[in-house]
């Protein structure tokens, strides 16, 4: 169920992916310690273009790379084929696109 | 110390895709034998209308795979000592592939992605005119050898849980010999076999789960030669962007 | 019939993949919305960050830590299988994967508790 195109998007957004995981990563263990808190957060990403930027490459990559993995198991896995995968795929990657927009937003916007 | 039990207990699949049925048969256990044999028995001295598919029985012809115990395997080269210790056996047709009776499977859906796959020669050369030595030197040619010995038997499409969820997929053992052509510089459509396994089915399906090269009883590694093909058609398609 | 045995090294990665890739998709819809809380309902989200003190929210978020690391060590050798000239060592590129995604996922849940 995947042709080269969808393979490609698949490939580059891992590709794209790496350092951001690797980032998130680091600032999970970094900002876990003593817990979490809104204002905490919100102290450290917002009004931040770097921070924009990096969440906002990560929301794009995740959309397009979530959206076509879960094509390929719902086929694989829930015989889901033609319009209805199609349909689920853009789905996904509209729905995970809005929803991380929002949050980004939410977090960086001054 | 193991010991050879006296007899065997075979469960065969039967029937046609209509209504499939399991038959118990209890057959003589000898210190040499192989499944091909096991079956062979049941035919000649249990029941005759037994339908079952073999030719050369020493590796070579591709034809008498089945699942064995739940693997797939080629039956004329597998010793019933070394997958029924217990003196159990449980035969079925092939995996992936629809049954016609028995023990035959219907290897078309097989042979017809092989086509699709664009996985024949394409001469470069008529039969008049010199054609490219083959030296196992050059890199290409020594990639293409490594999957020139499949013998087309249909194991690794059956291991192929890839295929089993996703009907389209060309699978293992096409997708391999696409590859093996491609390496060969005889061969003169490059850019068609590049295409024909680029479609829904191709081989940016394969998930590496590396099934196939698990039950090759020839050891090769199709995913090996299936990752060469993702490789070059990315390769390809960049080189035409640029062209553009 | 039986379906074959897979118990071999590189199924196993192929499941873990799929799996760990499959939660993270599941996951990322509630993350994403508590995030999207912080400037709509503050209260919502300190409400959660409190709840995530809880013990077993840890053990969880340690989880989700381990699949994303995971899926990640896992892409990875995906893309050096399918673009970097071919190596017989990928069971030990599967199981070292494993090691690194335990070890970011460790060092998150030390820091955490």
């Amino acid at each position: 169920m995947l042709d080269l195109r969808l393979y490609m998007a698949q490939r580059l957004s891992a590709l794209v992916m790496t350092p951001l995981v690797l980032g998130h990563i680091a600032v999970m263990i970094y900002a876990i310690q003593g817990g979490l808190s809104t204002a905490e957060i919100l102290g450290r990403t917002q009004g931040s273009l770097l921070w924009f930027l990096f969440y906002g490459a990560f929301v794009i990559a995740v959309s397009i790379h979530a959206a076509i993995g879960l094509r390929v198991i719902a086929h694989e896995w829930g015989g889901l084929k033609g319009r209805t995968l199609d349909g689920l795929m853009w789905a996904v990657g509209a729905g995970l696109l809005a929803l991380g927009a929002r949050a980004v937003l939410a977090v960086t916007l001054p | 110390m193991t010991t050879t039990p006296d007899t065997l207990r075979v469960t065969v699949q039967r029937g046609t895709a209509a209504a499939l049925r399991r038959e118990t048969f209890d057959v003589p256990a000898y210190e040499n034998q192989t499944v091909l044999d096991v079956v062979t028995w049941i035919q000649q001295m249990a029941d005759p209308t037994l339908s079952y598919r073999f030719a050369c029985r020493v590796g070579m012809c591709g034809s008498c795979a089945m699942m064995v115990n739940g693997v797939p395997r080629w039956t004329c080269r597998t010793h019933v000592k070394k997958v029924a210790a217990d003196g159990e056996l449980d035969i079925a047709p092939l995996r992936n592939l629809p049954v016609i009776k028995d023990l035959a499977a219907d290897m078309d859906p097989f042979f017809d992605k092989w086509v699709a796959a664009e996985a024949r020669l394409h001469p470069s050369a008529g039969r008049d005119e010199a054609f490219d030595p083959v030296t196992s030197q050059e890199p290409a040619r020594a990639e293409a050898d490594l999957g020139i010995e499949c013998i087309n038997c249909g194991i690794c499409y059956a291991a192929c849980d890839t295929v089993a969820g996703n009907p389209d997929y060309l699978g293992p053992a096409a997708l391999q010999r696409a590859w093996t052509l491609l390496n060969d510089s005889r061969d003169a459509d490059r850019d068609g076999i590049l295409a024909a396994v680029s479609g829904k089915g191709g081989c940016h399906n394969c998930h590496s789960m590396g099934s196939c090269a698990q039950y090759c009883p020839n050891d090769l590694n199709p995913m090996r030669a299936i990752a060469g093909l993702k490789r070059e058609t990315v390769r390809a398609a960049w080189g035409r962007k640029r062209d553009a | 019939m039986k379906q074959p045995p897979r118990s071999h090294p590189l199924w196993l990665a192929f499941l873990l993949h799929r799996l760990s890739g499959l939660a993270l998709a599941l996951f990322l819809p509630v993350h994403l919305w508590l995030l999207s809380q912080a400037v709509t309902s503050p209260a919502t989200l300190d409400g959660f960050l409190a709840f995530a003190e809880h013990p077993l929210v840890k053990l969880a978020e340690f989880g989700l830590v381990f699949l994303l690391a995971v899926h990640m060590g896992g892409g990875l050798r995906l893309l050096a299988l399918e673009f970097l000239p071919w190596s017989d060592r990928h069971k030990t590129y599967a199981a070292a994967a494993i090691g690194a995604a335990l070890f970011l996922s460790g060092t998150f849940f030390l820091r955490a508790i």
